[in-house]
């Protein structure tokens, strides 16, 4: 048995034939179709089992409005869950699995759900709050966890990649059928830059799903043959296959392109799929419209579609559901359908009108002011129930049933910037409102024309207007029958009729709702869950809109109406992330001597983007502190280096640039001479400390002034907001030369020596001539330009040496064979975070937007001759209060005992709770030249308790330690070293 | 978003960091008497209008220009962008 | 002369070139970059100067001019000079002499990674990597904006011959993204 329901004609290719596989069983297609069309095309209607009943459900429609046909795609890390059947082009070896079954989608242990329907009514997940309060932990959330939800997700990372991508036009078309297409030629042959978007592969929209004829030609050929001047114009570019998912401020349109989707495996460096951000200056939204089915008793029955779809499968897919078909419409548009089945072969039972007036046909039965009030059939329509106007009823044969309540137009983006469509008493459906996304026009069906020939002349005229055109292309003749329907919702008396089919709610949950007192529209989708499945209601907001106004007794309008959310169809998540994934997140930042370190098995740390080294293992060291305490070591008692690179260097120039750094820092920098660096500190306007650095004055009006690496980026910001929005005519000009330099740290009491078997002789960098605080060019190793700083991070005699970062890699390398006799040591971020400890340097720990100059112990460096940003704020009475916190050290009275940052500081015999502390820990580490854990903490009035014993606590570690505050200067507190 | 830049044209406002009101141009004199009063204004008190905002923005990914733009803060309309440097000086501020 | 060697931005000692389908992305190491920026009120003076350096007219916004030493706008009264290396090591120290007083010069040589894509479908790579309007990005054009997060100058060489110019501490990132661009597009 293959392809038993292929019909004749159709856009497939019948001489490829391809294989799929569904839930196992092997079967054969052709390229053209989607996997709903080949389905169909091997007699498989059903699909899956419902959400909650587990009812058996087929397909509803032939688009991406799909509620029910939803399939696991793909297997492994790449399966898919919930994809819709409609929207999946068919590839070779496809493989596709039914979700929520167990054991097998024909035989479901969980369809007793659907016996125990009143107790799942809507609502019933609120209502299970309210019973006994063990039920919910022990009965009802294991089973509605256990029952909840499609598909399964594969556990396993996606392992496919996706790109992200800008475009920019004049006009953006969303949806090439005949308003998108027409609209396209129009702008196209004026020459305007044009990008025409459609979510099908195929671009034509309803054209290739009918039979009239547009100009002389078929739909479908006129369609291909427009398609292909479109192609040939450089000005127009077409983007099939991709939705338009979101209309964003200021003309912005997301665009999900399923670049890969179609294909069987994706070629390396391919991207599956790509999220473009699409700038317009107009755009004319031609996105059709969607058929509504009618609510009747058991509508879910698989084989009871959509009229319109019946008709997509059988035009331009040549599949037919079933052999025998009957229609059950509100309008002529369902007689469109069984005009179509009929002529190519298939047999129609009856077309069931509700209207007294509808028309007859001499092909077919036509049942006048019938309705539909039942159906049969255990996992596929078999038999249909018809109640006719004489109150007898009748049975029909059939499986396959099209209904048709009418059409929606597509309003979904015309929301997306809370717009509110309008209800068209004609159409009986909701049109887009005045208020549209600024530079969005609406044509065609989606703004509620809904013949072919107003179509085209609507996407025509509504594109010469967007553009400003005075010329439009002739329309070709087309058919331009007039919408003839009777609002017809749903059929009186039935219960379990479904409106909304992907979260299976009834006709009686609506009514439920309404009981219940949940009656405004946004009540109404939240208690009963209509439309807020994945498919956002599409095939059925209106419906439950309609039977609510109803049972209130009020219009459609009154009753109010639903607007939508982006994206108009689901977005897998990787689409949004696009490459920004695992250790691509964020670009990484290299310092120059990132390949030197490596080779020497560094072990690296992220500060911020940056990768820093953190610490050089030798060959033996087997924990982390053992390499870190000997670095420390090392470096105090013979040299190390450090790179620095990562610290934010900002020229700072001009002849106002001296009094620039006045403004910014907090301490004055006027007087500073050239060819010495100082200490500044920065504050907000707040008077909280921002940030700390050195600015080394190079030329009278020439500083480097540097940040910390966290820092860098906001300090620069801040810097030009001082210059450009504070002191406009000041004469300063900032550029940030960060990574032009690499910078190296050389600490350590044999640091000069070192240097000066590196630095050119002519430059002489004695105590005497250059000493602490010195900065000036020089150049090192034969000519090489460089700058030298005599500042001291560790505390110790050091330098920082900066050359051009092409030459760091070298000079590392070069400092490291020229220390061998001083038994250089290379150190880490780790290290050089115990000595700056072990001298009482604040850092990140301590500037952490919360703490003053005060605080920090640098309270006279805020001068009160100046005004500079944050000077007056930081004088406030409660940041100068006696009792605020101080920088204190910290030992542990038994050196053995580790101090913990976060920890917090209470008197010794006093209570531990939260109104006694006394302060807290903010930074700590193992001092290999103590021999004990030490730290450095904020404490009230912490200056004047030194050698007081406290409790260290942290309720939540039960941290629990005695220490004795301490100066925080734990090496060197007089400062020789660094002047030696 | 869209930012109209003066010397560029459009961006987009992902190019751009947001930092407020632009009322933070007008920052009073540390040295004045009253400058305690002055600056807990200045730092802490801002007007939260439904309708047009004029603010601060920063092409970070750009030139590094601070802008004024004149935001609907409804509906997100922008009706003006300034160099923030321009607005500085005709509000006063020099040096 | 000294004798240390210089790594290029990647970490190589040759510059890296890929090639995929058209286009082709190489690391550009021999070019010496500077800064200038106009000093308050010599706004005109140091256009005049500049002109003189560079050989024709300085470039007006997002614009760049002159060859074989360039300048390219790089916002407000502020241009990016570049030059050969080979003829012009210490670029900075070159331009402060030419502009004097009138504007401040900073060294930049080091502080940017250069790569140039050439080939047709060069389009193609940077629609996926910035949001640059591509129609308006002709020959001459220089923006700065973000590439792949990285804040860049892309310049606009001819039309299948664009230079990017990246942070050098980002280079790695940049040339990742940039790659991948090129074998998505190609």
């Amino acid at each position: 048995m293959t392809q038993v329901n292929r019909l004749t004609g159709g856009q497939i290719d019948r001489d490829t034939t391809l294989k799929f596989y569904f839930d196992g069983r092997s079967f054969t297609a052709h390229p053209g179709d989607t996997l709903a069309s080949a389905l169909l095309a091997n007699n498989v209607r059903l699909i899956g089992r419902s959400f909650k009943y587990h009812r058996p459900r087929g397909l509803l429609t032939a688009g991406s409005e799909e509620p029910n046909g939803m399939v696991e795609l793909r297997a492994g890390a790449r399966k898919e869950p919930n994809t819709r059947a409609t929207t999946i082009e068919m590839y070779d070896g496809l493989i596709a699995n039914s979700q929520n079954r167990w054991p097998s989608l024909r035989f479901d242990a969980l369809a007793v759900n659907d016996l125990f329907s009143n107790f799942l009514s809507a609502g019933f997940y609120y209502k299970t709050f309210m019973w006994p309060a063990a039920f919910w932990e022990k009965l009802y959330e294991p089973i509605i966890r256990r029952a909840a939800g499609l598909g399964s997700l594969s556990m396993q990372a996606d392992p496919d990649e996706y790109d992200k991508g800008f475009r920019h036009c004049d006009l953006l078309i969303i949806g090439a059928g005949p308003a998108g297409l027409m609209a396209a030629l129009t702008a196209g042959r004026a020459g305007a830059d044009v990008i025409l978007a459609d979510e099908d592969f195929t671009l034509g929209g309803r054209l290739n799903s009918e039979t009239f004829s547009v100009g002389d030609h078929s739909a479908p050929d006129w369609t291909a043959q427009t398609v292909a001047e479109l192609l040939a114009m450089p000005n127009v570019r077409l983007m099939p296959r991709t939705t338009v998912i979101g209309a964003f401020d200021h003309g912005i349109y997301g665009a999900v392109e399923r670049t890969g989707d179609h294909l069987p495996s994706l070629p390396a460096g391919k991207p599956r799929q790509i999220l473009w951000r699409i700038y317009t200056q107009k755009a004319l939204l031609c996105a059709g419209a969607t058929e509504r089915p009618i609510a009747f008793e058991n509508n879910d029955r698989p084989g009871i579609m959509t009229a319109s779809a019946l008709r997509t499968y059988a035009n331009r897919f040549a599949v037919t559901a079933s052999p025998r078909v009957a229609i059950f419409t509100s309008n002529d548009d369902g007689h469109r359908t069984a005009d179509d089945l009929h002529a190519k072969g298939v047999k129609i039972a009856a077309v069931v009108d509700v209207r007294e007036d509808a028309p007859l046909s001499y092909d077919y039965e036509v049942l006048k002011g019938a309705q539909v009030i039942n159906t049969r059939g255990r996992l596929g329509l078999s038999f249909v129930e018809v109640a006719l106007p004489d109150g007898s009823t009748r049975t029909l044969d059939c499986g396959a049933l099209g209904v048709s309540g009418g059409w929606n137009p597509n309003v979904h983006l015309t929301c997306h910037q809370r717009g509110r469509p309008v209800w068209n008493e004609a159409l009986a459906a909701f049109v887009p409102g005045e208020n549209l996304p600024v530079g969005m026009s609406v044509a065609g069906s989606a703004n509620g024309v809904m013949s072919t020939h107003g179509a085209l002349r609507s996407g025509a005229e509504a594109a010469a207007a967007a553009l400003d055109l005075t010329t439009q292309p002739d329309l070709p003749e087309a058919e331009d029958a007039p919408m003839a329907l009777k609002p017809f919702w749903y059929v009186q008396g039935c219960k379990r009729a479904w409106v909304d089919q992907q979260n299976d709610v009834t006709v009686k949950d609506v009514k439920l709702s309404y009981q219940e007192g949940f009656r405004s529209v946004e009540h109404l989708k939240r208690y009963t869950t209509l439309g807020m499945a994945t498919d956002q209601g599409k095939t059925s907001n209106i419906t439950g809109l309609a039977i609510m106004a109803e049972v209130a007794g009020k219009s459609i309008p009154e009753t109010g109406t639903t607007i939508f959310r982006p994206p108009y169809t689901p977005v897998p998540i990787g689409a949004f992330a696009g490459r920004m994934t695992g250790k691509d997140f964020h670009p990484t930042r290299l310092t120059p001597s990132h390949h030197w370190a490596k080779e020497r098995g560094a072990v690296f740390v992220e500060a911020g983007n940056w990768l820093r080294a953190q610490w050089f293992p030798l060959p033996g060291e087997t924990h982390w502190r053992d390499s870190v305490d000997r670095e420390v070591r090392q470096t105090r008692a013979s040299v190390g280096v450090c790179d620095c690179t990562t610290l934010g260097k900002i020229d700072v120039q001009g002849t106002d640039a001296a009094e620039f750094l006045n403004r910014v820092y907090a301490n004055g920098f006027a007087k500073l001479a050239v060819g010495k660096t100082r200490y500044g500190l920065m504050l907000r306007e707040d008077g909280m400390v921002m940030d700390d650095g050195t600015a080394a004055r190079l030329a009278e009006d020439h500083f480097v002034v540097t940040t910390t690496t966290a820092n860098a980026v906001s300090v620069y910001r801040h810097m030009e907001f001082v210059r450009q929005c504070l002191f406009p005519d000041m004469d300063v000009q900032l550029i940030s030369t960060t990574d032009g330099w690499a910078q190296y740290a050389v600490a350590g009491p044999n640091s000069r020596k070192l240097l000066q078997k590196i630095v050119d002789p002519e430059f002489d960098i004695s105590n005497e001539a250059f000493p602490f605080m010195a900065c000036g060019k020089i150049t090192v190793c034969g000519g090489l330009r460089a700058r030298l700083f005599r500042i001291s991070f560790s505390g110790e005699l050091a330098f920082e040496i900066a050359v051009p970062s092409r030459y760091g890699d070298a000079l590392m390398r070069r400092l490291m064979t020229e220390g061998k006799e001083f038994d250089v040591t290379p150190y880490g971020t780790e290290a050089l975070s115990v000595m700056r400890i072990e001298k009482g340097h604040p850092v990140g720990n301590e500037l952490n937007g919360t703490t003053t100059a005060l605080n920090l112990g640098l309270g006279k460096m805020v001068s009160k001759k100046k005004d500079s940003v944050g000077s007056v704020l930081s004088e406030r009475e409660a940041l100068t209060a006696p009792d605020v916190l101080k920088l204190v050290g910290l030992k542990p009275v038994n050196p053995e005992e580790k101090i913990t940052a976060g920890g917090h500081l209470m008197n010794i015999d006093g209570p531990v709770d939260a109104t006694h502390d006394q302060g807290y820990v903010t930074s700590a580490a193992y001092s290999p030249n103590l021999n004990s854990h030490i730290g450095l903490g904020l404490l009230k009035r912490g200056d004047a308790r030194m050698g007081e014993k406290m409790r260290l606590v942290s309720p939540l570690t039960e941290l629990n330690v005695e220490v004795e505050i301490v100066s925080a200067h734990f090496v060197d507190p007089e400062g020789e070293r660094l002047r030696a | 978003m869209i930012i109209n830049h003066p010397l560029l044209g459009p961006r987009d406002a992902s190019e751009f960091t947001y930092l407020g009101d632009a009322s933070l141009i007008d920052r009073p004199d540390g040295t004045a008497e009253n400058a305690a009063d002055a600056f807990y204004d200045y730092a802490y008190l801002r007007d939260n209008p439904a309708g047009e905002h004029r603010e601060l923005w920063y092409h970070e990914a750009g030139d590094r220009s601070w802008l004024v733009v004149t935001r609907n803060t409804l509906t997100h309309e922008i009706s003006k962008v300034e160099l923030a440097r321009d607005v500085a000086r005709t509000r006063g501020r020099s040096k | 002369m000294h004798d240390l060697v210089a790594l290029t931005a990647l970490g190589g000692t040759t510059p890296r070139v890929d090639t995929v389908g058209p286009v082709t992305c190489s690391e550009v190491p021999d070019v010496a970059l500077a800064s200038v920026t106009a000093r308050l009120g010599h706004e005109a003076a140091t256009q005049d100067e500049l002109a003189r350096l560079i050989g024709t007219a300085t470039p007006t916004a997002q614009r760049f001019a002159g060859d074989p030493v360039t300048a390219f706008w790089s916002g407000p009264d502020q241009w990016m000079i570049e030059a050969p290396i080979a003829t012009h090591e210490d670029l900075a120290a070159h331009v402060k002499t030419a502009v004097g007083t009138v504007a401040s010069v900073t060294e930049q040589t080091d502080a940017w990674a250069r790569f140039d894509l050439r080939g047709d479908g060069v389009n193609a790579v940077l629609e996926l990597l910035c949001q640059l309007d591509l129609r308006q990005f002709q020959s001459g054009h220089v923006a700065r904006g973000a590439v792949h997060h990285i804040g860049c100058f892309i310049l606009c060489r001819s039309a299948d011959h664009v230079s990017l110019y990246g942070p050098r501490s980002s280079a790695g990132s940049l040339h990742h993204a940039v790659l991948a661009a090129m074998r998505s597009a190609h």
